[in-house]
């Protein structure tokens, strides 16, 4: 077996897979929260994108380096789509949270064709091109080909944004809630917690990484268009489902199990099956363990 | 009363005949066969408005061997089943020369018909290889290049002009990218010279396309041909690049637009991609968009361009041949006298399509597509 090849497609998995990870995290934190899944988080992603976008142009025209434009884009755009999770949980979500789950559902599907055209029709239909905003280090150079600046920046915010929501959820006193929310909404209620406040936090955090996720990945592909949250959306709630929805470090697990997938057999078999292959690896998966990879089986309460 | 009505009927009929009767006589005839309602009269009836401004034009210089020429149009709403009633609508009122039809399929059925009887079809739009390729139709010619042509440029361009010898194929996956892969692999595997050392269907729209781009790096392929469109092609070039890969990216009409080079930036950058000939410079085509203009109050629609081509070849195969019964005089006309058209000057090689029309090579310099001599 030819190593260096494997070596090549595992990093370019482990890439797609940190990739698919920023954009799951927002779904299973949401569905950990209160079991809904957010179709509309694809499309929160996509605003990212674009505001990353628009400003990241004004300020490279302004003169800013390279790197001072990636910050300011990265904070506009968390702070611009963050804004957008609370209006569109406010809006979409919380008038129906006592209404059966499929309303909810409903709700987040049509949320994300508004949001799907409200971009096509403000912005644009054509494809946009997005500056690369990680510069090419010259020391890194003779690596470049093999892994790029762009893409250890990803990997590594991918494996910080997972610890530092670990963290948060385990360890302090908002996680705490998340959790308590989690298990219980009324109880939870009861014993004094804020619910609204903690599923409106949680909106917030999801839409956050999305869309510190959306400049990165933007400009690692260089593209972007009105449609690009509903690919990314559905590939991240596949990874998300397969690692066991809810879990955090599942998320992470499911994704860069999807990207590794997607990369092997791309790499080793054919890309024109790339799809069928994934999606019967999560077939597969779901049927030996029904939960997901670190998903915790639930009782049901019949 | 009753009698009365069937006596003036007959009368009225006898009388429609004897003025098709003379009709006949005195003009020459030219069919007009193709989608002129339903989904894809879009596509049919610029053709007609270009046989009408073709027609009228040479009426008003007195003709063709001094006589009027007459269009007769008739519909086949682009579907085989009604092509053929069409094309035998076409024959039985006379016409031996038809532009026409407009879809692949339609064409097809009506061909038959057209070659038991001897008459000539000349299409503007139907681009299926197979019409010309399959030589079942020798009475068959067309003013727009067939569906293999532009991967036959790619292919012709890559072994005789790049000297290459490993050529990557990819495709979208969809018909009109996979279309033109299948042919350019194809024509790549009947080459000696070259070899095909990867074919690939891509996932369109994935978020990165790494592993194809590693793949295409451990081939070795010294170019990668690409059937499809733009934001896939601008992804892989791009990745391809990043991975300090120089490997020569040639593709199509699909990615011949400017939204490539604006979201490739740099990295579009020597991209080889066909695209149809620029007649927009073409004094014949100006003025055929100017005559449209002025009749019509619009601008031209669909292949308007090609259907005028084809109507000024078939006038001068006519001529030529002395009339629209020397049905071995009109083809051999066709093929050997060059005619100039607003596509350029055209004839049809011994298959029945045409030599001058098509499509080029253009290599992005500088940010713009230019157009390789």
């Amino acid at each position: 077996m030819d190593l260096h090849y494997f070596a090549e497609l595992f990093l370019g998995g482990l890439t797609r897979g940190s990739i698919y990870a920023l954009i799951a995290l927002g779904y299973t934190m949401v569905y950990g929260i209160i079991e809904l899944i957010n179709f509309a988080h694809g499309e929160i992603y996509m605003i990212g994108a674009f505001t990353g976008l628009i400003v990241a142009t004004v300020f490279t025209f302004a003169g800013f380096p390279t790197l001072a434009v990636l910050v300011i884009a990265s904070v506009a755009a968390v702070v611009y789509s963050s804004c957008y999770g609370l209006t569109m949980e406010k809006i979409a979500y919380k008038p129906l949270r006592g209404a059966p789950r499929l309303s909810a559902l409903i709700s987040a599907i049509g949320m994300s064709l508004f949001l799907q055209n409200y971009v096509l029709l403000a912005q644009t239909s054509d494809f946009l091109p997005f500056p690369s905003l990680v510069p090419d280090l010259a020391f890194w150079e003779p690596y470049a080909h093999i892994i790029s600046s762009q893409e250890i920046v990803i990997i590594g915010v991918t494996a910080l944004v997972m610890v530092l929501l670990n963290l948060l959820i385990k360890f302090t006193r908002m996680g705490k809630a998340m959790r308590a929310t989690s298990q219980d909404r009324e109880m939870a209620m009861l014993a004094g917690v804020d619910v609204n406040r903690v599923i409106s936090l949680t909106f917030v955090i999801g839409s956050a990484t999305a869309a510190l996720g959306a400049v990165l990945i933007a400009s690692h592909i260089g593209q972007i268009n009105f449609y690009i949250g509903f690919i990314a959306g559905i590939k991240a709630f596949v990874a998300a489902v397969l690692g066991g929805i809810g879990s955090v470090p599942g998320a992470v697990v499911g994704a860069l199990v999807l990207g590794w997938t997607e990369s092997f057999f791309t790499g080793y078999i054919s890309s024109d099956y790339e799809d069928v292959f994934a999606f019967i690896f999560l077939v597969v998966i779901l049927i030996l363990k029904p939960s997901g990879i670190l998903g915790r089986s639930q009782a049901q309460k019949v | 009363m009753k009698r009365l009505a069937l006596r003036i009927s007959i009368l009225t009929l006898a009388a429609v005949f004897a003025v098709f009767g003379t009709a006949a006589a005195d003009t020459i005839k030219l069919g007009v066969g193709g989608a002129h309602s339903g989904d894809l009269a879009s596509y049919g009836l610029p053709t007609v408005k270009a046989a009408e401004l073709v027609v009228k034009d040479i009426n008003a210089r007195g003709g063709i061997l001094g006589k009027q020429v007459e269009l007769v149009v008739e519909d086949d709403v682009c579907k085989p089943e009604v092509a053929t009633n069409t094309a035998t609508k076409l024959v039985d009122q006379g016409v031996r020369v038809v532009v026409g039809h407009i879809c692949s399929g339609a064409t097809k059925a009506a061909l038959s018909i057209y070659k038991k009887a001897d008459v000539i079809a000349i299409s503007p739009s139907a681009t299926n290889p197979e019409l010309t390729q399959s030589g079942e139709y020798p009475n068959f010619f067309r003013t727009i290049a067939s569906d293999d042509a532009q991967a036959r440029l790619e292919v012709d361009f890559a072994l005789d002009v790049l000297k290459l010898k490993k050529i990557a194929v990819l495709h979208d996956k969809g018909d009109y990218g996979k279309g033109l892969a299948e042919f350019a692999k194809g024509f790549l595997e009947a080459d000696p010279r070259a070899e095909v050392v990867l074919y690939e269907g891509i996932t369109p729209g994935a978020v990165d396309y790494s592993a194809v781009v590693q793949k295409i790096k451990r081939t070795g392929a010294e170019a990668v041909i690409f059937g499809g469109y733009h934001p896939e092609a601008s992804k892989i070039v791009t990745q391809m690049r990043k991975k300090r890969m120089d490997t020569i990216f040639i593709s199509d009409d699909g990615v011949k637009d400017d939204t490539f080079i604006k979201v490739a930036g740099e990295y579009a950058e020597g991209v080889y991609a066909t695209g149809p000939k620029d007649v927009s410079q073409n004094p014949l085509a100006i003025a055929a968009n100017k005559a449209h203009q002025e009749a019509y109050g619009a601008d031209p629609g669909a292949f308007f361009l090609n259907a005028y081509a084809a109507a000024q070849a078939a006038l001068n195969a006519i001529e030529k041949a002395g009339g629209t019964d020397n049905y071995a005089g009109l083809i051999k006309s066709l093929q050997n006298d060059p005619v100039d058209t607003p596509l350029g000057q055209i004839r049809f090689d011994e298959r029945g399509d045409a030599i001058g029309v098509g499509f080029s090579v253009y290599q992005v310099k500088n940010g713009v597509y230019v157009e390789v001599q």
